[in-house]
C-alpha cells in the first residue's frame, strides 16, 4: 500500500501563526511539497507534505507546536476535464469517505496531476484496493519527494 | 420600614445576652447530632458549658467548604432527613455542590431576615416585587420569594432570563422592586431601551442587588439607567442564603442581622480574629438554624466590622461592601466558578488536565466566561471536527457542572503562562472591586 506521511499542525486563528511556521521550517532548510489549511473561526489546521517528516515534525514540536501525523493517498489523476471527477467517482462506488483532499499539482510531460487525498485510517486497505482495481497509480513517498 | 424593630433596634448590650445564650444553645446542638461538629469540639477542648460571652467564639474551631465537601451530601445535617423540608445547591469546589437544608422553622427564619432586607431597602407590604434571581436549587429566587411574601409584597416570581417578558411584565404589573444581580439590571435596561420602553418612567423604585461583587461606579451607573435606589444585600448558601446582611437606605455598609448569623473578622493567614474597622475574611456563625448551622464558617470573602450607630436607627452591626476574596472563586453572572471545577471537569474528559486559563469579561452588561486549553497532542486530532466535537463535550461537561455556559477555546501549546509557584488560572478583565 503506498501512503505517504503528512504533518498536522495545530494553529491559533490570529496574524503571524502561518509565518511562524513556514520561517521555523525555512530555518531548518526543509522544503514543503504540498500544504493545505483548514480553517474554523477559532483554530485552523495546516496540513504539510515535507521531505523528512520526523525531523520536520522535531523541529515543529521543539518550537511549541502541537503537531500529529497521518497517512494520505497521492494519487495520480488525468491532467484534463473529467480528471478528478473520474477518480472521484471510483471512491464513491465503494463508499469510501474522503475527508479532504488537495493538489500537489500538475507533473510535467506526463499528463498527470498529484491529488492528496484523506481518508479515515480505519479504510486505508479499502481505499488502496479501489484504487489498485480501478488502475489509478498511488506514489510512494520517496517517488512524491523526487518529482 | 423597619420590619422587625425589636430585634432591628434592640440594645447592643441587650443582644449580646440573647448572643451568648443562642451561641451555647447551638454548640450544644451540634455537638450532640453533628459527628463533624461534635469531633471538632472535642478536639478544640471547648464545651457548650464553656461559652460565657463572646469572646469564647474565637475558642471554636473553624468550618470550611471543604468540610461541607467532605461531609457531602447531608453529613453536617442537625437533623434527621424527614425534619428537612428543603435542600438547596450551590457551587462546590469540584464535581459536586454544596448541599444545605431547612427545617420549617429555617425556611419562617430565612423569610423572616429577607424580609427584613427588603425593609431594610425601604420596601413595605405594598410593593410589587419582581424576583428575578435564579429559582431552583441556588438559593437567590425562593430565597427572596419567601422573604417577599412575609412581607406581604406583591411577588412576581420570575426567576431570571426571558429578558424581553421581564420588561414587559414589569410594565404591565408595575413592578416597584427589582431583586437580581446587578448586572442583570443593566442588561434589563438595555433590554428596555431595544424594546422602546423608557424604563426611567416605569413604577421600579428599589433594587435589592446581589450573589455577586459590584462597585460604587456601577452603583451609580444603575441608579442613573433605572432610576431606582440600588441596595446591595449579601448572603451566602452555607449560612442561610442571601438575607444575612442588607444596606440600609444609608447605603452606608450592610447591617448584618447578627442576632441570627453572629460575624467576625479574621486574618485569613493566621486565623487571628481582628479589630472592627480592620479589614480579613468574614466568618460567620449561624445561632439560630436548626438543620445546618454552622459554627465559624469562613467565607472567604473579604470585609470589615463596623460599630458605629446607623442614622437609620437599626443597633445591627454593619459589614462593609465585599472587596475581594481570599481564593480563586469568581462570580461569573450571579454563579460561584471555582477554577478547581474546571479542572474536574477536564480530568475526566481527557484523563490528565491540560493547562487551562479561565479569562472572565463584560459582553455588554453580562458576563462571559472564556476557557482557554491549551491543545497537546494527546488531544490534538487531524480532523476539524474531532477538535470542534470536543470543543462541544468540554462546553457540556461544564455546563453540568458550573450551570452556565462558557465558551470554550483552544489554543496552543505553550500559549499560557507557566508560573513557578500557584497558576495564575483566572484573567478577570471586568472591574468588579
Amino acid at each position: 500500500m503506498n501512503t505517504v506521511r503528512q504533518l498536522s499542525v495545530f494553529l491559533e486563528n490570529r496574524s503571524g501563526r502561518l509565518a511562524e511556521v513556514f520561517n521555523k521550517l525555512a530555518e531548518e532548510q526543509i522544503n514543503v511539497r504540498a500544504m493545505c489549511v483548514a480553517d474554523t473561526s477559532e483554530f485552523g489546521i495546516l496540513r504539510l507534505i515535507v521531505p523528512d517528516t520526523k525531523r520536520s515534525a522535531a523541529v515543529l514540536r521543539d518550537a511549541g507546536f502541537a503537531v500529529g501525523e497521518s497517512q494520505v493517498f497521492a494519487a495520480e489523476v488525468p491532467d484534463k476535464p473529467g480528471g478528478m471527477a473520474g477518480v472521484l467517482k471510483v471512491l464513491a462506488e465503494d463508499a469510501i469517505n474522503v475527508e479532504y483532499a488537495y493538489a500537489y499539482g500538475p507533473v510535467e510531460g506526463t499528463g498527470k496531476a498529484v491529488i492528496l487525498f484523506r481518508v479515515p485510517d480505519e479504510i486505508l486497505e479499502t481505499t488502496a484496493k479501489a484504487f489498485a482495481n480501478a488502475n489509478i497509480r498511488t506514489l510512494s513517498e520517496q517517488e512524491l519527494m523526487s518529482l | 420600614m423597619i420590619w422587625d424593630e425589636k430585634n432591628e433596634c434592640m440594645a447592643p448590650e441587650r443582644r449580646t445576652q440573647l448572643q451568648v445564650e443562642r451561641l451555647r444553645r447551638t454548640v450544644k446542638w451540634v455537638s450532640e447530632r453533628v459527628p463533624h461538629y461534635h469531633k471538632a469540639l472535642k478536639e478544640a477542648g471547648i464545651a457548650a458549658q464553656d461559652i460565657k460571652s463572646l469572646d469564647d467564639l474565637r475558642a471554636l474551631p473553624f468550618t470550611t467548604k471543604d468540610d461541607l465537601r467532605d461531609n457531602y451530601p447531608f453529613g453536617l445535617f442537625a437533623v434527621p432527613l424527614e425534619e428537612v423540608v428543603r435542600i438547596h445547591a450551590s457551587s462546590g469546589t469540584t464535581g459536586k455542590p454544596t448541599v444545605v437544608g431547612y427545617t420549617r422553622e429555617d425556611i419562617e427564619l430565612w423569610a423572616q431576615t429577607i424580609a427584613r432586607t427588603i425593609g431594610c431597602g425601604g420596601g413595605t407590604p405594598k410593593d410589587v416585587m419582581q424576583v428575578a434571581y435564579g429559582y431552583g436549587l441556588f438559593t437567590g429566587g425562593l430565597g427572596l420569594h419567601y422573604g417577599g411574601e412575609k412581607m406581604g409584597c406583591t411577588v412576581v416570581p420570575t426567576s431570571a432570563g426571558n429578558s424581553k417578558r421581564q420588561v414587559m411584565l414589569m410594565q404591565d404589573f408595575g413592578c416597584t422592586i427589582l431583586a437580581c444581580t446587578p448586572s442583570y439590571s443593566l442588561y434589563l435596561a438595555e433590554v428596555a431601551e431595544d424594546m422602546g420602553v423608557d424604563i426611567k418612567s416605569l413604577r421600579l423604585r428599589v433594587g435589592l442587588f446581589g450573589a455577586e461583587p459590584w462597585t460604587d461606579s456601577m452603583r451609580n451607573e444603575i441608579e442613573a439607567r433605572l432610576d431606582i435606589i440600588a441596595i446591595d444585600i449579601y448572603g451566602l448558601s452555607e449560612v442561610i442564603g442571601p438575607g444575612v446582611a442588607s444596606e440600609c437606605e444609608e447605603k452606608h455598609g450592610l447591617h448584618v442581622f447578627e442576632d441570627h448569623f453572629i460575624p467576625e473578622v479574621i486574618n485569613p493567614a493566621t486565623g487571628e480574629v481582628l479589630p472592627d474597622g480592620q479589614e480579613g475574611e468574614l466568618v460567620f456563625t449561624s445561632v439560630t438554624k436548626k438543620a445546618f448551622p454552622v459554627l465559624r464558617y469562613r467565607t472567604r470573602d473579604l470585609s470589615k466590622l463596623m460599630r458605629e450607630p446607623c442614622p437609620c436607627g437599626r443597633t445591627l452591626i454593619r459589614m462593609a461592601r465585599i472587596t475581594g476574596r481570599t481564593d480563586d472563586m469568581i462570580v461569573v453572572r450571579g454563579t460561584n466558578v471555582f477554577p478547581s471545577q474546571i479542572e474536574t471537569v477536564l480530568m475526566e474528559v481527557e484523563e490528565t488536565a491540560p493547562h487551562y486559563r479561565l479569562i472572565v469579561d463584560k459582553r455588554g452588561a453580562l458576563d462571559e466566561l472564556t476557557v482557554e486549553i491549551e491543545v497537546n497532542e494527546r488531544i490534538f486530532s487531524d480532523a476539524v471536527r474531532h477538535l470542534e466535537e470536543l470543543e462541544h463535550k468540554i462546553q457540556r461537561e461544564l455546563e453540568a457542572v458550573l450551570g452556565i455556559t462558557a465558551v470554550i477555546k483552544l489554543v496552543e501549546p505553550r500559549s499560557i503562562q507557566r508560573s513557578e509557584g500557584k497558576a495564575q488560572r483566572v484573567i478577570d478583565k471586568r472591574k468588579t472591586q
